[in-house]
């Protein structure tokens, strides 16, 4: 059990590493993309970009003021 | 898109961890011995040229839609860790990673840890500091490696940037037979996660099903883009005069 918690706390680390909450924004950003491109007909390229820039800017905040 | 692109930044992106990498080893190396440090090397290399063998073949049978939105999604969460790093790093809000002062931390632990041997591994210490250092600097290269490579549908054009990366750092490494401390880590680091994040947006995005404007040809925009964001964000973030950066508490210092 021990090992398995601490394997699952590495593959976390690696993957999501130290700001969990830009994860989200990315997956989140890419599950709104994926709607308004097929159930609204919106060709939202420009929305990720600005989503990981807002996600970034916010972490850094975060991080520096923490 | 051609293999260029591809090759650099697998080969800049590995070149950062096999300095990394090259650390430790040398430090298990000169401390303790060449042999068991070796031992330890090739196995970690030969796991994760293993993983590469198995995950690079499967993940690309995959559909490309849920490739490029599954690989992009980690791909710009991955970089986005690398991008945030390097600016808290340039920006003074976290340590520099520095390779002498991680040199002299592992030769002080190699030092006082104990004699011990296992089957054909003469030093177990060395064998597995050496191994842990390779495999756990090696997954992230294993990484970029697989995702990079099965989305341009050429894992071994990746593999070739992967390896000739190695292969500068090992033959440095052994030239001058101490830590490169003079590679600029963070500069580099920087400029991966520059590229992680971009391609990382550029292929979820796809992979949601949106159509970039000038197809490909959106790569070109997009990284000077997001390398325009990253350095006003550097830019920014720096301290003002008189006022000194407290590097918080829970940002982990040594890690990559």
């Amino acid at each position: 059990m021990r090992r398995l918690r601490s394997i699952g706390a590495f593959w976390y680390d690696f993957v999501i590493g130290d700001d969990w909450r830009v994860a989200v924004v990315v997956v989140a950003a890419l599950a709104l993309t994926a709607v308004l491109v097929h159930a609204a007909q919106v060709n939202a390229w420009w929305l990720l970009p600005v989503c990981v820039f807002a996600a970034l800017g916010w972490s850094l905040r975060r991080a520096i003021r923490s | 898109m051609t293999a260029l692109p591809l090759i650099l930044t697998v080969f800049v992106a590995c070149a950062v961890e096999a300095v990394e990498a090259l650390t430790i080893v040398l430090a298990a190396g000169l401390t303790r011995e060449w042999r068991s440090t070796f031992q330890g090397m090739a196995v970690a290399l030969i796991v994760l040229a293993a993983i590469v063998a198995v995950l690079g073949p499967t993940i690309t049978l995959l559909p490309l839609t849920a490739l490029r939105l599954v690989v992009g999604a980690l791909l710009a969460i991955f970089g986005l860790q690398w991008l945030r790093k390097a600016i808290l790093r340039a920006t003074g809000h976290k340590s520099l990673h520095d390779e002498a002062s991680a040199y002299l931390r592992e030769v002080e632990a190699a030092k006082t840890a104990g004699l011990s041997s296992r089957g054909r591994v003469h030093d177990w210490y060395a064998f597995t500091l050496s191994f842990k250092g390779v495999l756990l600097e090696g997954l992230e290269v294993v990484f970029i490696v697989i995702t990079f490579g099965a989305n341009q549908h050429n894992v071994g054009a990746a593999v070739i940037g992967a390896a000739a990366a190695v292969l500068v750092v090992a033959v440095t490494g052994i030239a001058v037979r101490a830590p490169l401390a003079r590679v600029p880590e963070n500069a580099l680091k920087f400029a991966v996660g520059i590229m992680l994040t971009s391609f990382g947006v550029f292929w979820g995005a796809e992979g949601a099903g949106v159509s970039w404007p000038g197809q490909d040809a959106a790569l070109l925009v997009l990284v000077p883009v997001v390398a325009l964001v990253a350095l006003c964000y550097t830019v920014l973030l720096r301290p003002r005069p008189g006022r000194s950066p407290v590097a918080p508490a829970s940002e982990k210092v040594v890690s990559s």
